[in-house]
């Protein structure tokens, strides 16, 4: 089967989705972006293909006759202990690389085996990361495993003697290893069997559908690279395209009406104006620095000791929104202290901030051409309810009613986009390869 | 950049004349020659040399100190002072430059001023930089107010006051500080010669409208008008530079070759734009190779009229010597309205069948600046092309991102592209139809 993939390397996460030869989303792979780009690539475009194949199975599972209940109920239970594998092959790395960090320790013989404890722990408790119901905060390699081993780690250190500041140490610098390594080719079959051998009866239409579509050949046809990190992807340089554009095509293919697009990422904000075909017309974005970007929301959320998640519902409870006017990421901390310290409780003061970046990237899209319908949010930021809500509010106030999109996959746009230039690239080498076999016919 | 500047005659030419200017700046003290601080805007280098004064433009000053890499620290010390972070980087990097002992871009001292000439185009900065200036060498200063040209066309009356003042105010005090009369008839010689150098700049800069333009209009543009908004207007010098740049392009037209970047001659032109405003001058190599690498040619740039204006037909006229001088400097580019810039802008579109507009509009400068979205957007509503935004500074290195620079770039030309395919797929599809 052949795919066209667009990937998407932000400076937060690097995005990847993949497409089948009608242009239909396979798959879509996140991971978080890391210094060696090539390995961030290479992990969401591993993701997005499991997601392929996942789909394959379940449409393997929908010709044998399986209700759609039934499949969802399986696939789900499948995908629980797929990634508990996927966890657990990633912490065995983890485990290799502490310990030889922590021979390198002066008390390396109480060091090691505590370390070897704590990846133990991590290891038998695994299974309830991945619980049906468990609430994950990420599903990325390096939140997961941080928010088990640096708690286990505590503990341990505290009954042994005081150790925590340099075992915390040793994760810095293993989970770095771990990231930047590369996956030793298709992991998905060994994976796949892993996970259905640590089910508990799986059933045998799911096991032989599983089986078929790990067997299932994937070629990739052609690749387009998007993103900040754009410039460094280990692809040819006609490989590449512009994140503007990217976003621009991608917003149209998920809502088609679209003629305004609005991207906050993680360092920039983009306004960008389309027409009927997706074709970007005019766009804007920040200018030298990256206030009022996601990247301030995660400073934010550092600043708060929350989880970036977590500040749009926080947001939400506000009843008394502060005004704040500053979006500077830099003087965020001090902003947010100084509010603090008035006594404004956090979810005004975060209400306030949210309402703040909006208000920029409204100046923004007043500066690329205004809000015209329909008008299509994306990006991380928009997964952000609070943003989400005092976004809709100020383009009621600024451009009247108009229809508001934002997709659940609102973060892959700019892979999609990219997807579908590849897509679209692998059209013309088909169409030339197929006038070549014509003119030797 | 200068390795390829020094291929070319007329560049050779253009570094000996410039050199020879300084020598004789730093040599002032022992020849007793004087010297004339004044703006680029609206200069008047004819009347300056009718009373063999020497030019000297803080502006190109400062300019020179950004692309020798001199400006951070300039503006460090400026801001060292107390002048804000907000305030002109070409002020702070020429009172920086000052107070490092004056030392020009040749590395030479440049003297104290004899006379501060402020010929006032409508930048405020202007005053308060020669306030500055006069603070520190306790000079003379004349002002020259130019007035606004609002309704887009200059009027009998604004012509008579510049006049007036040139006769009642500017060249008495040039007289003064030259100890010598004004002389009508060398002035008139002068801008004979001012006119047949500015025909050779206006046909180089035309040359843009042949494909492939074999000239950048913007980044090398900056090199063509070196003598012309300097020092060396109305001088046999300037005539002989601008023949023999004219002659090597016109050599490059007969063989069909672009344009010479820094990295040699652009094998293919890919795109051609027209840019509205100044260029970055602490990375103006990185920013001209951004357009190169993309095959981008700009044909026209408003920034080459920021001394004057001659693509619209004025030329110093030795009949009409003072009102010509007059209507110089009332129709230098930042002194036109902001429809007559948008017309500009639309005419070079049209004219040198660019692709698009870009805007580099730079913090320091409200001259250029205020409006430049407004125009975008008009000169976009106009031809319909496609338009875009980059921001940065003049000197100052801070405001340079080249990371975002070259995303806007990218960006910008994968749009027209993209807008080109799909227009020509339309076009096919319209051509194919029974």
């Amino acid at each position: 089967m052949r795919y066209s993939v667009g990937i998407d390397l932000g400076s937060t996460t690097t995005k990847a989705v993949v497409l089948d030869e009608q242009a239909r989303v396979l798959g879509r792979g996140i991971t978080n972006s890391r210094s060696n780009y090539k390995v961030a690539c290479d992990v969401a475009l591993g993701e997005a293909l499991n997601r392929a194949r996942f789909g394959l199975i379940d449409s393997e599972l929908a010709r044998g006759g399986i209700g759609p209940e039934q499949r969802r109920a399986w696939l789900a239970d499948f995908d629980r202990h797929f990634r508990e594998r996927q966890y657990l092959l990633q912490l065995d790395r983890l485990g290799v690389a502490l310990d030889r960090h922590a021979r390198e320790e002066r008390d390396a013989s109480v060091v090691r085996p505590l370390i070897a404890e704590v990846v133990e722990r991590m290891r038998s408790e695994a299974c309830k990361l991945f619980d049906a119901g468990a609430n994950r905060k990420s599903d990325f390699f390096r939140d997961l495993a941080g928010s088990r081993y640096l708690p286990i780690a505590e503990a341990l250190s505290d009954e042994r003697g005081g150790r925590f500041d340099r075992i915390a140490g040793l994760f810095d610098k293993s989970i770095l290893e771990v990231e930047n390594a590369a996956d030793d080719g298709d992991l998905f079959a060994t994976l796949a069997r892993a996970a259905l051998a640590s089910s508990t009866a799986p059933a045998p239409e799911l096991r032989a559908a599983v089986e078929r579509a790990a067997n299932v050949s994937l070629e990739q046809a052609s690749c387009v690279g998007t993103g900040y990190g754009r410039a460094t992807l280990p692809f040819p340089k006609e490989w590449i395209r512009s994140e503007i554009l990217c976003h621009g095509l991608g917003a149209h293919a998920m809502f088609p009406g679209t003629r305004t697009v609005l991207d906050i990422g993680g360092q920039d904000t983009k306004a960008i104006q389309v027409d009927a075909q997706g074709i970007v017309t005019s766009f804007q974005m920040n200018d030298r620095c990256a206030a009022g970007c996601g990247r301030y929301l995660g400073y934010i959320a550092d600043e708060m000791n929350l989880g970036l998640h977590e500040l749009g519902p926080l947001a939400c409870k506000s009843r008394r929104q502060v005004k704040i006017n500053s979006t500077c990421t830099v003087f965020a901390g001090a902003e947010l202290r100084e509010r603090l310290s008035l006594g404004e409780k956090r979810e005004d003061i975060l209400a306030g901030l949210h309402r703040a970046i909006v208000l920029r990237a409204m100046s923004l899209l007043a500066r690329s051409g205004g809000v015209h319908s329909e008008f299509t949010f994306t990006g991380g930021v928009a997964r952000n309810a609070a943003a989400v809500a005092a976004l809709e509010k100020l383009i009621l106030e600024n451009y009247g009613e108009l229809r508001i999109n934002i997709s659940p996959e609102s973060i892959f746009t700019g892979a999609l986009g990219a997807a579908l230039f590849a897509h679209r690239e692998a059209g013309k080498s088909r169409a030339t390869d197929g006038a070549a076999a014509h003119t030797r016919a | 950049m200068s390795t390829t500047a020094l291929k070319d005659r007329s560049q050779e030419r253009q570094k000996l004349m410039i050199a020879e200017h300084f020598r004789r700046l730093a040599r002032s003290a022992e020849s007793g020659e004087k010297c004339v601080y004044t703006f680029v805007p609206g200069n008047l280098t004819e009347l300056v040399r009718n009373f063999d004064l020497l030019p000297v433009l803080p502006e190109i000053n400062a300019l020179q100190s950004g692309m020798r890499g001199k400006s951070r620290e300039y503006i460090g010390l400026a801001e060292k002072l107390g002048h804000s972070e907000d305030v002109c980087t070409y002020v702070k990097c020429d009172i920086g430059m000052m107070k490092s002992g004056n030392v020009g871009p040749t590395g030479e001292r440049l003297p104290n001023p004899d006379l501060l000439l402020l010929s006032y185009t409508g930048c405020f900065t202007f005053l308060k930089w020669f306030e500055l200036l006069r603070q520190e060498y306790r000079s003379p200063t004349v002002m020259l107010h130019v007035p606004y040209q609002a309704d887009g066309q200059i009027t009998a009356s604004q012509r008579t006051y510049v006049v007036e003042q040139l006769k009642k105010k500017v060249i008495p005090a040039l007289e003064r500080v030259s100890g010598k009369k004004f002389d009508i008839d060398k002035l008139r010689e002068q801008l004979r010669l001012s006119a047949r150098a500015e025909d050779d700049l206006v046909w180089v800069l035309r040359s843009a409208r042949h494909r492939p333009s074999p000239i950048d209009a913007y980044f090398g543009g900056v090199y063509y008008l070196g003598p012309i908004f300097s020092a060396f207007r109305g001088t046999q010098d300037a005539c002989d530079y601008y023949r023999e740049l004219r002659e090597e392009v016109q050599e490059r037209l007969d063989l069909g070759l672009g344009p010479v970047t820094p990295d040699g001659p652009l094998e293919r032109e890919r795109f051609r734009v027209v840019v509205e405003g100044p260029p970055n001058w602490t990375s103006f190599r990185e920013f001209w190779k951004m357009f190169a690498d993309e095959g981008a040619v700009v044909v026209a740039s408003t920034y080459t009229k920021v001394g004057g204006t001659y693509d619209f037909g004025f030329r110093h006229d030795p009949d009409r010597p003072l009102e010509s001088l007059a209507e110089y400097c009332l129709g230098c580019y930042t002194n036109l309205n902001l429809p007559t810039r948008v017309d500009v802008l639309c005419q070079y579109m049209d004219e040198y069948a660019a692709d698009g507009l870009l805007v580099h509009s730079v913090k320091s400068c409200n001259s250029f600046s205020a409006g430049q979205l407004a125009m975008l957007n008009e000169v976009e509503r106009r031809t319909g092309k496609p338009v875009g935004f980059l921001e940065s500074d003049l000197v100052d290195p801070r405001y340079f991102s080249a990371a975002n620079i070259k995303n806007r770039l990218e960006s910008y030309f994968q749009m027209v592209e993209q807008k080109r395919a799909a227009a020509g797929a339309a076009a096919g599809s319209v051509g194919s139809a029974p």
